[in-house]
Parts: structure tokens; sequence; C-alpha cells
């Protein structure tokens, strides 16, 4: 037996005894997410398994030990996941202090940074949120406006970010503000700090779903100790870009990583039904579906083609745009086709059978897929100027 | 094994990447057609394919090959592609070799293939649309059988030495069972052949088998369970063609972008168009993606993996679309110039009309995809 496989065996046991049963349901709506912070609101069973995989490290297997991970080897964190997988465990800890900030902390911060930061983003204490878009700097990020006045050993931060997911929950904001009025993308540093600091204001945003996990967020004379700046002062456009390949990486395997049968395809079937001949009685709808799922099925290669790429170092740096930009917009594309299976049943709104509109509101929800983290268009002109090497106008 | 080629196989893709554009550039495809060559290719290219042992990649090398994979196949196919390069690579050294495999017909046959002196032909097609259906018959026939019935989209059918032959021994025609694959000899009577030239200039034959005897022993595998040998063959044809379509449709972007990168109009290089930049920003996305599934495609297959049909279905698929969209891009992206004979772009056009029909089409590998699934 190699050490993988006792690995693989320990951690079966393991999960088998620590993970509560009703983690290992599906997720049905947007409260079944783990997001811990200081105002945890639990369902049963989610602190238990947050706890139980933060006592490990696994909540960031990858990362090291000493920042609260659980120190494994690439070969052994893929182990984790399939073996997590196996048992359909919900994601113990949902929180951009993971995918974003952890990553960027990882490679821009300073030990002590890193001590006082990671842990408690491992463990689930300290929920974060990003403070990058501005009402006149969203895909055009680099001319944000917010700015930060050097006053000694704290910057004085004023203006208003927008966009800004779960503010109105989160703990602490990692912000993009600007240090330099004369230099556009040189003059941008990355500060973190308390979302109670005084000065501090969010105000959701209703969206088309109906639902306001985006919220503005204002800044009115708010002290920022220097100490909290991430990488030199005006370099924060690196660890933003940096954060931000991460976030595309995330966004691209949104809805699609799963295995197995397409719920899709299982929707049309009971929504339309199978003729005498075992084919979806609905053959446009069928052959709509049969070309989306050789998309999908090949992105799912895609997939792991890339990771297997980034793992070996072989991947281009700007792959992500080209993952997040086909990634969005074919997960656009499986929640129209979900509408269309779903027929008048997927319209209703507020009814218990509709569980309060969960497909109408999740299939509004993926049109913000190709906004967020940098829009389609926005990848597409990565793409050209950056992999296909076309000349700027 | 991690989605990407090795070090072996990038040695290989690269020597074969040299070889292919010096041998058989655009150029080689182009002064074939203008002489109105009637063979289909380079019989002394075929031979250079033989001296770089490519003609043996898939044959074991106690039986005098390369011992390589599908994946390995893909790599010289993708050349293929990108060229345009009239071979038999595909139908002789990859889908007959797969029939072959392990049959008493191996020993015969695989010799000539390795020294590139034989040339196969798959005679499976018998209607426009490539669907599955065998409906001719093969009866008993004194010491083996007679076989009747009509083929058509026999690539080389007309100067090959080996005609792979499915025919039916028992059931009907849409039945999986009861198909029998036979090696037939180019010289066996009453086998007559039409060479049609295709829209890409290629040749493929209708094959006319008016009681076309054979010997019990040109049977490949076992007599009724032909599904074998044959599903064997598709595999490895549909994977290869997929390669060979990822080289087309590569090839074609490839000179679309350079392309982009000189043409100047309204004083400006056309690829620094926003309009055009998305366009082509979009199309390498499709063949990335498609890059992605012709090597899942291949690697499942030489893992043996249950999962390998699918994948060889969902590559087929997926090339044939990206493919497409690459040569319609490619053209329209030229403007007039595209639509001339004297540029190479309209070529790759052709090429992918005939390769993303061969085997199978992206709607007929959708379907067969979501008949597995159970819609």
């Amino acid at each position: 037996m190699t050490d993988l496989d006792t690995f693989r065996t320990e951690t079966r046991a393991w999960l088998a005894a620590n993970c509560p049963p009703e983690m290992r349901e599906p997720v049905r709506s947007e409260k079944d997410a783990t997001w811990g912070g200081r105002n945890p609101d639990f369902q049963p069973g989610q602190k238990e398994w947050m706890d139980a995989m933060a006592s490990r490290g696994w909540t960031v297997p990858d990362w090291p030990k000493a920042y609260g991970g659980g120190g494994l080897s690439p070969a052994e964190t893929k182990i984790l996941r399939e073996e997590l997988a196996a048992i359909k465990a919900r994601n113990p800890l949902n929180s951009f202090g993971i995918s974003m900030l952890g990553p960027a902390l990882l490679k821009y911060g300073t030990e002590e940074q890193k001590l006082e930061h990671l842990p408690k983003i491992a463990r689930g204490e300290i929920r974060w949120c990003q403070g990058y878009s501005e009402p006149n700097a969203g895909s055009d990020l680099a001319s944000l406006a917010t700015s930060a006045e050097d006053k000694g050993d704290y910057y004085l931060v004023n203006g208003q970010k927008v966009w800004t997911s779960y503010a109105d929950k989160a703990d602490w904001i990692f912000c993009l503000v600007r240090t330099d009025k004369t230099n556009k993308q040189g003059g941008i540093s990355f500060v973190l700090f308390d979302m109670a600091s005084e000065g501090v204001s969010t105000k959701p945003i209703l969206l088309i779903s109906g639902y306001s996990p985006f919220c503005e967020t204002f800044f009115d004379n708010v002290k920022v100790p220097k100490a909290n700046r991430i990488h030199d002062e005006n370099k924060g456009w690196d660890v933003a870009k940096y954060l931000l390949g991460h976030e595309r990486e995330m966004i691209s395997g949104m809805g699609l990583a799963s295995t197995g049968r397409n719920p899709l395809i299982d929707g049309a079937i009971a929504t339309v039904g199978l003729d005498h001949d075992g084919k979806l009685a609905d053959p446009l709808l069928r052959a709509s579906i049969a070309l989306f799922e050789v998309r999908a099925k090949a992105f799912g290669m895609m997939s792991e083609r890339f990771i297997d790429e980034l793992k070996a170092g072989r991947a281009h740096p700007a792959q992500p745009s080209m993952m997040k930009y086909y990634g969005t917009e074919l997960n656009k594309s499986r929640y129209e086709l979900m509408m269309a299976a779903g027929g008048s049943d997927s319209l209703e709104w507020e009814s218990e059978r509709s569980s309060g509109g969960g497909a109408a509101r999740a299939w509004l929800r993926t049109k913000a897929n190709s906004i967020e983290g940098g829009t389609s268009e926005i990848q597409l002109n990565i793409i050209a100027k950056r992999i296909l090497d076309l000349p700027s106008a | 094994m991690p989605l990407y080629l090795n070090d072996e196989q990038t040695m290989l893709r690269d020597t074969t990447r040299d070889f292919v554009a010096e041998h058989a550039p655009v150029s080689h495809m182009r002064a074939l057609r203008d002489a109105k060559d009637v063979t289909g290719f380079s019989r002394d290219l075929w031979k250079s394919f033989a001296e770089m042992g490519f003609t043996g990649i898939l044959i074991g090398e106690d039986q005098g090959g390369l011992g390589l994979g599908h994946v390995e196949a893909g790599v010289v196919l993708e050349e293929i592609g990108r060229n345009l390069s009239p071979s038999p690579f595909l139908s002789t050294a990859v889908a007959a070799v797969e029939a072959l495999k392990g049959s008493a017909q191996a020993e015969r046959w695989f010799p000539g293939i390795i020294a590139g002196e034989t040339v196969a032909a798959l005679a499976i097609d018998e209607a426009a649309k490539h669907r599955g259906t065998v409906a001719m018959k093969a009866e008993r026939s004194g010491n083996g059988f007679k076989l009747s019935g009509r083929k058509q989209f026999v690539t080389h059918g007309h100067i090959a030495d080996l005609i792979i032959v499915a025919a039916r021994t028992a059931g009907s025609a849409d039945d999986e069972q009861g198909i029998t694959l036979f090696a037939v000899d180019k010289s066996a009577a009453n086998l007559t052949s039409e060479a049609e030239r295709l829209a890409d200039s290629s040749l493929a034959a209708r094959l006319t088998f008016d009681g076309v005897e054979v010997d019990a022993d040109a049977v490949i595998g076992e007599v009724d369970a032909g599904s074998d040998p044959l599903n064997r063959l598709l595999r490895a044809g549909r994977t290869g063609a997929s390669a060979e379509l990822l080289g087309v449709g590569g090839g074609a972007m490839d000179l679309t972008v350079n392309y982009l990168k000189e043409r100047k109009q309204f004083g400006a290089t056309i690829g620094s168009f926003q309009a055009l930049q998305h366009r082509a920003a979009h199309l390498y996305s499709e063949m990335e993606v498609a890059r992605a599934a012709v090597l899942k495609a291949a690697q499942l297959l030489d893992e043996g993996d249950e999962k390998a049909d699918a994948a060889v279905s969902v590559a087929k698929a997926m090339t044939a679309l990206a493919t497409t969209l690459s040569v319609q891009e490619g053209v329209q992206m030229h403007g007039g110039i595209g639509m001339t004979d004297e540029y190479d772009i309209g070529f790759y056009m052709k090429r992918a009309r005939v390769l993303a029909e061969m085997f199978g089409d992206a709607n007929f590998h959708a379907d067969r995809l979501a008949l597995a699934a159970g819609y």
C-alpha cells in the first residue's frame, strides 16, 4: 500500500465519521451555503462540518499548515476532493477569503499579514468582501477614484464602491484605492480594513432575480492603518490582477464541475416526456440539449486540461480569460435550456412548488456571469491581445 | 495521465510538424489537384511516411511497428490536417490497422502497410449520411462468402489494395449484431469502383459488389461478430478524423490571424478592430476546447477506458463545430481574397466539410450521446 492509498483510506474513514448527514444533501437554495464570519447564520450541521474540516486545515487543504491550511500535496488534495465528491459532501465553507484574497496574500502578504489573516479565513471566522468596482470604473477598473490620502501611519479613505458582493454581511473588505491621481494603473494600492470601521456604510442593490447579493458601499473618512496595505504603495494593480486570475478560474468552473448526467436532461424528460423510441418528445429541444452537451462535455475536458497545465506550469497566463469567457457563456446557455425545458412551471416566481421561483431566479442570476469578474468582452480583448497577439488600435 | 502531450509526444509533434510542412505543404495538394492526379495522393510521400515509421505507428513492435497509441497517431493527423496533405494515413495506418489488430488477417496485411506499399480503404457507408446501417449481404458460398451490395464515400477505394468491408451475415439492416467484417483484396472479381472527385479534390469511390467471392479466411474476427472490429475501426477513425479536423481548423485559424496582422484597411491593421478581435478570440476558445476533447478521446482510447466511446463522439462533434467555425471565419475575415482559388483558405473550408462528414457529422454524434444518456 502506498502512502497515497493510506491517505485515501484514512480520509474516507474520517469523512464518514465527521461529515454530518445534512451536509450530504444537495444544495437547494442560497441558505445551504456556509459562509461563516462574525455573525454566522448556520443551518443544522453547517457549523459542525465547517469546524471539523477547519480543524484539519481542510477548508484550504493545499495551504501551508502554519496559515491554517492542511499542508497537503497536489496528489493528496486531489484525493480529498474525490472523497468529498464521493459522499456528495457540501462545501464546508464558501469564502472570498479562500478563493480570492488568500492566494493574493500568500503571494504578496508579509509574514505578519499572512499569520494575522490566513488562519481566520481558514477557520471561517472572518467573512471577506471585495471592493473593486466603482460606479464609473467597471470594465475600465483601473480608472477607479476612491481616494486614500496619506496621513502618516494611516490612509484616509473616501469614495464609493459598487457590486460589492455581500458587503452587508462581510466583516472585512479587500479594497482597491487610489494613492496617486497622476498615474492610472500605477497609482492604485491594495488595502484591507474592517467593515465595522467608522465611516463605512452599505446599501443592498435589488437585482432582476429579486435577490440582493450585491451592495453599494460608501467610505466617508475611513481610517485605514498603513500596516493593512498589501504589497507596495501604488503596486495594488499587480495584486488585483493576480487575484482576478483566481476569481476567473473560480467563476469559469461554476455549475460545470459536476460529473454524471446533466440535471437539465432529467428536467426536460420530466416536462416533455420520452417518445416510443426513448427520445425526448420535443425533437428541437432534444437537438438543442444534445449540441449543448457536446460543448459542455468538451469544456469539462478543457477544464481538466487547464488544471493539469496550470499545475505543470504550462498554461498561458491569459488562459483563465478563455476559461472564464467560455464557461460563463456556456452556463448561460445551460440555464436558457433549463427554462425552455421547464416551460411554464419554471416561470413561477413565488410558489412553493417552484421553491420560490428557484429556476427562474437561478436563470436570471447566470446573466451576471458574463459581466462580473470582467465581462466577456474584456476577456475577449485579453485573449486577442495577449494570446493571439493582435495589434492595439 | 495529465491532459497534455508528454515530452516524447511533444518531440514527435515537432518532428512531424517539420516533416509534413516540408514534404507535403498545401502547395503539394494544390499541385496534385492541378495535375488532375487520379491516385489522390503521392505514393512517394506515402513511402516517406513509411520511412519515418508513421505507417506502423499503431502496429505493435513485435510485428514491426512503432507500438504507439492514438495520441501519437493524432499528433501525426493534426499535422496532416494543418497542411491539407493528401494521404491514406487515416484509412490505412489508423482505421484499418485497428480493425485488423489481433486477427489472422493482420499478419497478411501489416508488412505491406508498414512498408508503405499497401493502401487500405473502408467500405462502411451505404448512404449519403453515415448512420451505421449495413444492408450489404454476405451469403455463405462454398468455402467462403459471396458479397452483394453497394458502398459509398470510400476514400481511396478506387486504388486500395485492401478493402475492409462491413456486410451482413444475419439480421436486418439496422441491427448491431449479425455484421461480419471482411478483408477484401482489390483483385476480387465482380467488384467495380467508380472514383468520384469530391469538393476538396480528394477522391472517394462508390463500390459495387456484384457477388464478390471471398474465402472464409477473409473474415476479420468472428462471423456475425463483426461489430467488435468495426467499432474498433470506427473509434479509431473518428478519433483520427477529429485530430485531422483539429489540424485543419488550427491551420485555418493561423492563416486568418496572420492575415489580420498584415491586412490594412481604413489606415489601420484590420486585426486592431475590436469587432474582428472578438470573433478571433471566440474562435480561439472554440479551438482550444476542441483540442482538449481530441486529446481526451485519444488518451481514453489508449487506456482502454470504457468512457472512451462517449469521449470519441464528443471529440468528433466538437471538432466539426469548431473547425467549421474556423474555416467560415477564415474566408469571411479574408474578404474577397478568401473566395479566390489562388489563396489557400478556401481549401481549408472544403477539407473541413469532407472530414466533418466522415464517420458521422456533429449531429450524428450529438444524437449518439443523447441516446446513450437516455433521451
